[in-house]
């Protein structure tokens, strides 16, 4: 099937703008600021059913529109700040696809009325920051970026801005406090970001893949996209599949494909031909999937049926484990991360990231009492509903579903002590 | 000499990026522009950047203590940084990492004798499906060395090694 985000693997040198030009790139971007109503174009969004990309899901449409129209400039910030354990789409498209990208940024900032939009990369995304600031300036240069563009009266400019490592900058606030120089901590919401955002101004603020989705949106229209995947979850989605498969890497796929198909069919299937253990579909802030029957793999990646199998799709990073893996080695991974990665600003999320992170350790060393296994479930569940933002929610998923879902290795490793 | 004085260029067109009144959103890039030669902060450099965004000197360690790219001590001219996340692990990082250290006769955290390599573990870096892997921080920027075996990092590490020497 042809590519809608992944179209460098389809066509050669696709990130260079003649090649980009020579296939009706910056077509929608130039039609919608010569011919269309930013309102208009948000119509489009709205209508195509996109949903943001980065793990929520939310409408991006719908997002658009809270722009307070009555506070001025507006800004948008496109966050690459891909750092979810088992997401790297972002980078694929940003090295390989990098101008749909920015024309997508592009529309995206003709549509709420922002005349400046920064990229915010992971720091560790160095080069690639230093690759899109070349292809910015070839915007520049071909007119598409600059003081009145298409003859017209809107001006638009992009600036990359690196990160310094921390996942916590991936949560939209904390983006928004780190750009603003100041420690990557999130702010308390509401407002929210399109009413309070960068330096106080309304702000919209998108994941890279999402942005990626609006110039074919606009090209071929809302019908066109809603006629791709499920009725809940409309499009295409890059799935990053890593973890216990023979080939794992990014698969532009519509929503509503199998987890089967994805491990199996585009996967090559588990290494050493080994069965499925579990499933993390939305990286390391997932709950872990109990793949104890069949079924369970026929599972359409959508954002409703992965709901129905306790799980959320999220940002679709598919990490695949196998029956080799304890479950108490795994979740001292991922807490441990969570540990390292958590602000500091609130309590629940700091004190109990440390507490899970110390009880999982002990466990995995062989170091654990019977009692360890409550106590750690306890703590997580006590965090749950109480953190000022997602990071601390994320860090219980994967500790309550291993041990509700996999209580005997649980069991196994704590009996050693 | 002076971070001003000694980058006058870079720091114009990085304060170009951000509105005149929001100054401080230039922290993080002269961060990095102040790190570049030695690699970590001094307290001269920090307190250069603090005046240059015209923020406190707290304000910017704070901001320095934060973010882990930035560095407030001495290590290696570069920092071999392996993800041992969960994605990596699943793919063979831990037992990659342990012949590393074992070949370079350190424990992680280290830096070699010669100060050219601090072997350091990291969180995700977004190449989740080329494990094992890690990045490189070092003057030149950072690097990505990915779907990586212990021979092939060792002559990496051989190549960063004579470049310190030389350099000598």
């Amino acid at each position: 099937m042809e590519h809608i985000l992944l179209r460098h693997r389809d066509i050669a040198d696709f990130n260079t703008l003649n090649v980009y030009k020579k296939n009706d790139g910056f077509a929608a971007y130039k039609n919608a600021v010569t011919k269309m109503t930013p309102t208009e174009v948000t119509q489009v969004v709205k209508d195509s059913g996109l949903r943001g990309r980065g793990g929520a899901g939310f409408p991006t449409g719908m997002k658009w529109s809270f722009i307070d129209n009555k506070n001025w400039p507006h800004y948008i910030v496109a966050n690459a700040d891909e750092s979810e354990p088992g997401t790297f789409k972002d980078r694929e498209i940003m090295e390989g696809n990098p101008f749909q990208f920015l024309e997508g940024l592009a529309i995206a900032c003709y549509a709420v009325g922002a005349n400046v939009a920064y990229i915010y990369l992971r720091g560790e995304f160095w080069e690639l920051a230093a690759f899109l600031d070349q292809k910015i300036a070839e915007m520049e240069k071909e007119g598409y970026l600059g003081d009145k563009l298409f003859g017209g009266e809107y001006s638009l400019r992009m600036y990359t801005h690196l990160g310094a490592g921390a996942y916590i900058c991936g949560e939209e606030t904390a983006m928004l406090e780190s750009l603003e120089g100041k420690r990557g901590q999130p702010r308390v919401r509401p407002p929210f970001p399109p009413s309070y955002g960068l330096y106080g101004k309304p702000t919209v603020i998108n994941n890279v893949e999402t942005f990626a989705n609006v110039p074919p949106i606009l090209a071929r229209g809302a019908n066109w996209y809603k006629s791709l995947g499920t009725a809940d979850s409309a499009g295409v989605k890059v799935f990053s599949l890593s973890g216990r498969v023979r080939k794992p890497g990014n698969y532009e796929l519509p929503f509503g494909t199998t987890f089967r198909e994805l491990i199996y069919t585009y996967g090559g299937g588990v290494q050493d031909s080994r069965s499925v253990k579990a499933i993390m579909p939305a990286g390391a802030s997932s709950s872990l999937i109990l793949v104890n029957d069949e079924k369970v793999l026929d599972t359409p990646m959508d954002y409703a049926s992965v709901r129905t199998i306790g799980a959320d799709l999220g940002s679709a990073s598919v990490i695949v484990i196998d029956d080799t893996v304890r479950m108490d080695w795994l979740v001292n991974k991922t807490v441990h991360f969570f540990n390292h990665e958590s602000c500091g600003k609130c309590t629940p999320c700091r004190e109990g990231t440390y507490w899970m992170s110390n009880i999982t350790e002990r466990i995995r060393e062989g170091r654990g009492v019977p009692g360890d296994v409550d106590l750690l479930l306890n703590v997580a569940k006590q965090m749950q509903g109480k953190c000022l933002c997602a990071l601390g929610e994320f860090s219980t998923m994967a500790v309550v579903t291993g041990i509700e879902r996999f209580p005997e290795d649980f069991k196994k490793a704590v009996s050693k002590a | 000499m002076s971070l001003a004085k000694k980058y006058p260029k870079e720091i114009k067109q990085i304060l170009s990026k951000y509105p005149p009144e929001h100054k401080r959103s230039a922290v993080m890039p002269l961060l990095y522009l102040a790190q570049r030669e030695e690699g970590y902060l001094t307290k001269a450099a920090m307190q250069d950047v603090a005046q240059i965004v015209d923020i406190t000197e707290t304000e910017v360690v704070a901001i320095v203590g934060f973010y882990t790219l930035y560095h407030e001590e001495k290590g290696g001219k570069y920092r071999m940084q392996v993800c041992t996340d969960l994605p990596c692990a699943l793919r063979g990082a831990d037992e990659f990492m342990n012949s590393l250290c074992a070949n370079l006769g350190i424990k992680v955290g280290e830096t070699t004798a010669d100060g050219s390599v601090t072997l350091e573990a990291v969180t995700c870096l977004a190449a989740c499906d080329k494990a094992p892997m890690f990045q490189t921080q070092g003057p030149d920027g950072i690097k990505y060395h990915e779907n990586m075996t212990v021979d092939r990092t060792m002559e990496l590490i051989s190549i960063l090694k004579r470049s310190v020497r030389e350099v000598r």
